[in-house]
């Protein structure tokens, strides 16, 4: 069980990301909300708690590495730095924009404290089994964590990532499964169906658990157990909602990426402000 | 029939509401034509005619080797499999399996790959392929192409369901500028002579091609008569249409939305080399990964401009003798 005086701040934090995720979408006019927003709150829980980072340091290889395999909901990831002071704030508004730094997809080599480029969805996974060997092989008890898109685990790169994975007792990697039941055609159940991610991912020689991925108290406790280097991979499948915190995106059942207008920006931004006032009083 | 009616204006079309009717009419026509995609129908908008065509259309989620790999077993059973996904993941995700699975194999796919080069625009470096051409000539038997035009897309895409080999078509999914006459044929393999000119022959294609018409209006203003010739077809290349204008105006010039190594330039370079020398040079992306902005600012950032055209073309001229 968590302080609630803990819990307060990290759904605080998954606020602000949703808010900042927002804001960057916005001020280009259209992008990819919904995978952002179901990953708010694992983010929050991430950079809240669980990761050792130095937001002044981006590159101290001390830290735990993130990397968002599901390269599309890079404006989730840069509101969370932005939030956590790895760059201006105010940077966000250059989404996308001629020679930005925040690019549609994540980019190592362009925005401090991304840790690995993604985009080409499934190709992540194996990065993510490399940098995890890699902490190992260097002697250094950093951990990765990997989110994965449901519809990217139909890529077979995933499966060969995970079956190293657990052939190589990578118990310093965390998969997080963001299991949201969109992809970009529409529902997982209808495109192309999965089955059940936590047989898949035990018959794979995972520490698997499920939990509610939008609520940053059940993640974290996730989180905290996938500290016991257990000899085997761990996989957490996050249960979320695609668009989750802001209830009209999430109840557009296409909402893989979507336009925002001024007003619609207005009015969740004012919702989510509200929310936030609730919880920091 | 054929007739060029370019005057610079966009074709309202947009290239991804042309191949959502067009794939669907294909299949209509032919019970054997059978499509296939990765996650992005809603992309072009076959979703809907998928959803009531379940035996037609396949969607297979995002694992577009897989899908490569099942067209190609498709094809084996008859069918005349039509794959689409973008660009990047049409060419290098799938790459050995277009390779060995298609051409080795000899089973006959079309795949569609769209946004390439710079018209990837808002999706950024990771979705802007450079090279796809480069891949698809090194297969042999490949057809490789470069739409011009919405009218072209459906001229193509008819031919190549039948087609022998695999054959890799490239086509943003926005607007073109109209350069054909609806309903006219464009025979793969056959160049298409745009504007006669006799001082520079410059061979274009895809977006490229507005580019070279609007280069050659400018420089005819100086005095400069250039040809523009539509060299939609990269593989197999029109070698005739390369010999005659190379020698016609002494001097040639290549404009491509790709990487100078292993596209258009390339092909065209190889007959000079070959056949005809002449002074040459290209426009083209200086061997560079795409990245992020409006479609505008990239052409200008890889130089792929209507004025880089113009630049170029004046400076080979000057070394004619
Ligand atoms: C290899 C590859 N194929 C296709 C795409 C295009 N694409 C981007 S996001 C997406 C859907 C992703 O679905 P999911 O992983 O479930 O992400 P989320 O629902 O979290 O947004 C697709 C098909 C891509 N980026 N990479
Ligand atoms: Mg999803």
């Amino acid at each position: 069980m968590m302080e609630a005086a803990k819990k307060k701040e990290l759904q605080a934090l998954a606020v602000r990301i949703r808010m900042a995720a927002l804001e960057a979408i916005h001020s280009l006019g259209s992008g990819h909300l919904g995978g952002a927003m179901s990953i708010a709150d694992v983010l929050a829980v991430l950079y809240g708690k669980e990761m050792k980072y130095n937001a002044a340091d981006p590159k101290w290889p001390e830290r735990d590495k993130l990397v968002c395999s599901k390269g599309h909901a890079g404006p989730a990831v840069y509101g969370t730095l932005a939030v956590k002071g790895f760059f201006p704030y105010e940077e966000l508004k250059t989404l996308n924009r001629p020679g930005t730094r925040l690019p549609s997809h994540c980019d190592r080599n362009k925005t401090p404290g991304v840790d690995m480029t993604t985009g080409s969805l499934g190709q992540g996974t194996s990065l993510a089994c490399g940098m995890a060997l890699g902490e190992k092989l260097r002697g250094r008890d950093a951990r990765v964590f990997l989110i994965v898109g449901d519809g990217e685990s139909n890529e077979g790169q995933v499966w060969e990532a995970l079956a190293f994975a657990s052939a190589k007792k990578l118990d310093n990697l965390v998969v997080l499964l963001d299991w949201n039941k969109r992809q970009l055609d529409g529902w997982t159940e209808d495109v192309y169906p999965m089955g059940d991610y936590v047989a898949k991912l035990e018959a794979f020689g995972f520490d698997t658990v499920k939990v509610n991925g939008n609520d940053v108290e059940a993640v974290a406790d996730a989180l905290e157990r996938t500290r016991q280097a257990a000899g085997k991979p761990h996989a957490v499948i996050l249960d979320t909602v695609k668009g989750a915190g802001i209830q009209e995106v999430a109840d557009t059942a296409m909402n893989h990426s979507l336009p925002v207008s001024d007003e619609q920006f207005e009015r969740w931004t004012a919702q989510l402000k509200s929310e936030l006032a609730a919880l920091e009083g | 029939m054929m007739k060029v009616v370019y005057t610079g204006e966009m074709d309202p079309r947009l290239c991804k509401s042309v191949l959502g009717e067009t794939i669907p009419a294909l299949a209509e026509k032919d019970a054997d034509v059978i499509y296939l995609d990765a996650d992005l129908m809603s992309c072009i908008g076959t979703a809907k005619w998928a959803k009531a065509n379940p035996g037609r259309a396949i969607n297979c989620g995002i694992a577009e080797a897989n899908m490569v790999g099942v067209a190609c077993g498709l094809a084996s059973a008859g069918f005349k499999p039509i794959v689409h996904t973008f660009g990047p993941f049409a060419s290098r995700r799938c790459y050995d399996q277009a390779f060995l699975s298609g051409g080795y194999a000899k089973n006959d796919v079309t795949i569609i790959g769209t946004d390439p080069g710079v018209t990837a625009t808002m999706n950024g470096g990771t979705h802007m392929p450079f090279e796809d051409v480069a891949l698809y000539r090194a297969l042999p038997g490949a057809t490789v192409i470069d739409v011009t035009d919405p009218t072209m897309l459906i001229s193509v895409l008819g031919q190549c369901v039948n087609r022998p080999g695999v054959k890799y078509i490239r086509v943003g999914r926005k607007q073109y500028a109209k350069v054909y006459e609806e309903g006219s044929d464009l025979p793969i393999g056959k160049a298409v002579t745009l504007r006669e000119g006799s001082d520079i022959a410059i061979f274009a294609c895809g977006i490229m091609v507005h580019e070279a018409m609007q280069a050659a209006g400018t420089l005819a203003a100086e005095g400069i008569q250039a040809a523009v010739i539509d060299m939609f077809t990269i593989k197999p290349l029109d070698v005739e249409a390369v010999e005659a204008w190379a020698k016609k105006c002494g001097a040639v010039l290549v404009a491509e939305n790709h990487n100078k190594f292993g596209g258009l330039w390339s092909a065209v370079s190889e007959v000079l080399a070959q056949k005809r020398p002449v002074p040459a040079g290209y426009v083209a992306v200086e061997d560079e990964f795409g990245e992020v902005g409006p479609q505008g600012y990239l052409q200008e950032r890889f130089g792929l401009t209507a004025a880089h055209i113009v630049e170029q073309a004046k400076s080979i001229i000057a070394k004619k003798s």
